[in-house]
């Protein structure tokens, strides 16, 4: 494998129904970023079917070309077609990094395809960097349980290849006037070959956006003390109409299910006021959570890490400060005589 | 009905220690345990089984002493556990892990055909979620990631109905038999063990294979030689300076923040009803 046959930066634009997912637009501002640096053209790649009209969008959020595959057997993601697919253009193009949104069919996708193009993948990745002199794609993620960062590096095999969390890249402001160039590839795919059939895509939104497009949040970790203490989240939200979210330690305990779990294997959010309370701060939580606008911790430990992203902090112990905000809240609702919204 | 379930050894990363002196981990201050999702996959084969008949085994890599993951996965209700431990392994990252794997199942699948594989949707030491898919693509067989229920498993059409879970709900999907899937916590629960199981775990010696006991091995695809990855640095991300502290008594600091709260006026607005 000679490493200097591959240029170029490209990102796996993600689509469900014709509509491009949050993250890959992320990831074509993380990736404009990276290409800057590396001289080399962005590109964006989209697989599916009747998928034409979303290549200017991918232009306009700053790719410089786009690849694509538009074939009737693609309607649906499906690792099977999808990867090979990407097969075909990564081994005809070869690019030298290539980025997934870390979704359930991007982490998926860039499992299977690392596998047969025998390269590295780095998952779930939080910071996104690259050297010019070595070329190397520098994709850095909590490891051990979160307490810490490791740098991924993929020195002999191309293309370097990561997975990054949604809601952690700033997407670039749309410009339409940006132009681009659009490159299209057949496949032959037979949908008689696939072993694989989706019989039914079931939107079940009650659980999730929950929390993704929670305008406030409420969040508890395992400083409550236990499953009684704990409460004081659930009853603190409902007095604000915010939205309960728990740390890992706290799902774990089964405080909280799954679905509310806010860190690296859990939701990422950024709500406009988060409340962080009985949360030591652990690197694995923050990366979940840093980008929420106003961060407010509570926690005794007047040392913990949670102190330095948050926006306002209060030492103190929760179990005392909680009850005394709901109280606060509770007679202002009662004064104005009203319900509590949001602008 | 032959269905293998691929488990791993993790250190509990609730009780994890880092050195800080070289940034790494300090296994010895975390117990090892059967990774908490690959409990799950143990436990939807036996409720396969159930209503398919047939064996489950399960396999595992790491160090000898990985052996207690096979007894714990036979306490939930596994047939037999094969264990592949070599230097050679060492230093594995997830491609070269699906490698190793891989050939072991193509090993077990000699003696009894193997028509199911479930992993577990990723260990909680590495959180990649990537050997599932590998090992699916190295046996060339379908993998479906984040399963959440198996709906109906088909023997006579040799297929099988599943709900996957996906960003927004989830898919109703169907595949062929062989096939891989990957599962959530939230496919089952676990189960407790019944007595039998338990003496059965405590006498059962797993099978235990190196690298010699497998065949058409490429040993350059194996351990740190294999791995295209490697760790370049860790480091702990710089602090940020961090924001206001609000001081006082708690009755001076909830007014301070009550404060803050109502005049920030882009966030929150509090609306009468009437």
């Amino acid at each position: 494998m000679n490493l200097d046959d591959y240029r170029g930066v490209w990102v796996f634009i993600e689509q469900n129904n014709q509509k491009i997912e949050g993250v890959s637009l992320e990831l074509l501002g993380a990736g404009r970023r990276l290409a800057d640096k590396l001289m080399v053209p962005l590109a964006g790649f989209l697989l599916g079917s009747g998928v034409k009209p979303l290549a200017s969008q991918v232009i306009a959020y700053g790719a410089d070309e786009v690849y694509m595959i538009d074939h009737p057997v693609l309607k649906q993601y499906r690792t099977e077609s999808y990867m090979k697919g990407v097969m075909l253009l990564a081994q005809k193009y070869m690019p030298e990094i290539i980025l997934y949104g870390a979704t359930p069919n991007g982490k998926d996708l860039a499992s299977a395809v690392a596998t047969d193009l025998v390269t590295g993948l780095t998952a779930d990745t939080t910071m996104l960097d690259a050297d010019l002199d070595s070329r190397l794609l520098e994709a850095s993620r909590p490891a051990f349980g979160g307490n810490i960062m490791a740098t991924i590096l993929c020195k002999k095999h191309r293309p370097q290849m990561a997975t990054v969390r949604p809601k952690v890249m700033k997407a670039l402001e749309p410009d339409s006037s940006r132009l681009g160039k659009i490159i299209e590839e057949n496949i032959t795919l037979q949908e008689e070959d696939m072993r694989t059939k989706v019989l039914q895509i079931v939107n079940d939104v009650t659980k999730k956006t929950n929390l993704a497009d929670a305008h406030v949040i409420v969040c508890g970790g395992k400083g409550m003390g236990d499953i009684q203490n704990f409460q004081l989240i659930h009853e603190f939200a409902e007095t604000i109409g915010a939205s309960v979210g728990g740390t890992r330690d706290v799902v774990e305990a089964g405080w909280l299910p799954h679905e509310q779990q806010i860190g690296q294997t859990g939701e990422t959010v950024t709500p406009k006021i988060y409340f962080a309370i009985g949360i030591s701060g652990a690197i694995q939580h923050v990366v979940g959570m840093k980008n929420s606008e106003l961060i407010i911790a509570i926690n005794k430990d007047p040392n913990a890490p949670i102190f330095d992203v948050a926006t306002y902090g209060i030492v103190g112990d929760a179990l005392e400060i909680v009850p005394k905000l709901i109280e606060q809240f509770e007679r202002l609702k009662n004064e104005k005589g009203g319900e509590i919204s949001y602008a | 009905m032959h269905i293998v379930v691929c488990v791993k050894q993790v250190p509990d990363t609730k009780i994890i220690k880092i050195n800080p002196k070289t940034n790494t981990l300090d296994r010895r201050s975390a117990p090892a345990i059967l990774n908490p999702y690959d409990a799950h996959a143990v436990q939807e084969a036996v409720k396969i089984r159930k209503k398919t008949g047939g064996t489950i085994s399960v396999l595992s890599m790491g160090p000898p002493q990985a052996t207690a993951v096979i007894k714990k996965s036979i306490e939930i209700g596994a047939d037999r556990g094969y264990l592949i431990t070599d230097r050679a392994f060492a230093g594995a990252d997830t491609l070269a892990t699906s490698y190793a794997l891989s050939k072991a199942l193509e090993r077990i699948g000699k003696e009894i055909p193997v028509d199911m594989v479930i992993c577990g949707k990723h260990a909680i030491d590495g959180d990649t979620g990537q050997v599932g898919p590998g090992i699916a693509r190295r046996l060339d067989i379908p993998p479906i990631t984040n399963v959440i229920e198996v709906t109906e498993v088909n023997q006579q059409e040799n297929t099988v109905l599943m709900k996957r879970k996906l960003s927004n709900g989830y898919e109703l999907i169907q595949t062929e038999l062989p096939c891989l899937m990957t599962v959530e916590k939230e496919i089952n629960n676990i189960e407790y063990s019944p007595l039998p199981n338990m003496i059965k775990a405590a006498r059962y010696e797993p099978i235990i294979w190196a690298v010699s006991d497998l065949e058409n091995v490429d040993r350059t695809q194996l351990g740190l030689k294999g791995s295209p990855t490697i760790v370049g640095k860790m480091f702990t991300p710089p602090r940020p300076e961090g924001g206001k502290r609000i001081e006082g008594t708690a009755d001076e600091q909830v007014k301070q923040l009550m404060d803050i709260l109502l005049e920030s006026k882009d966030l929150f607005t509090l609306q009468a009803s009437n």
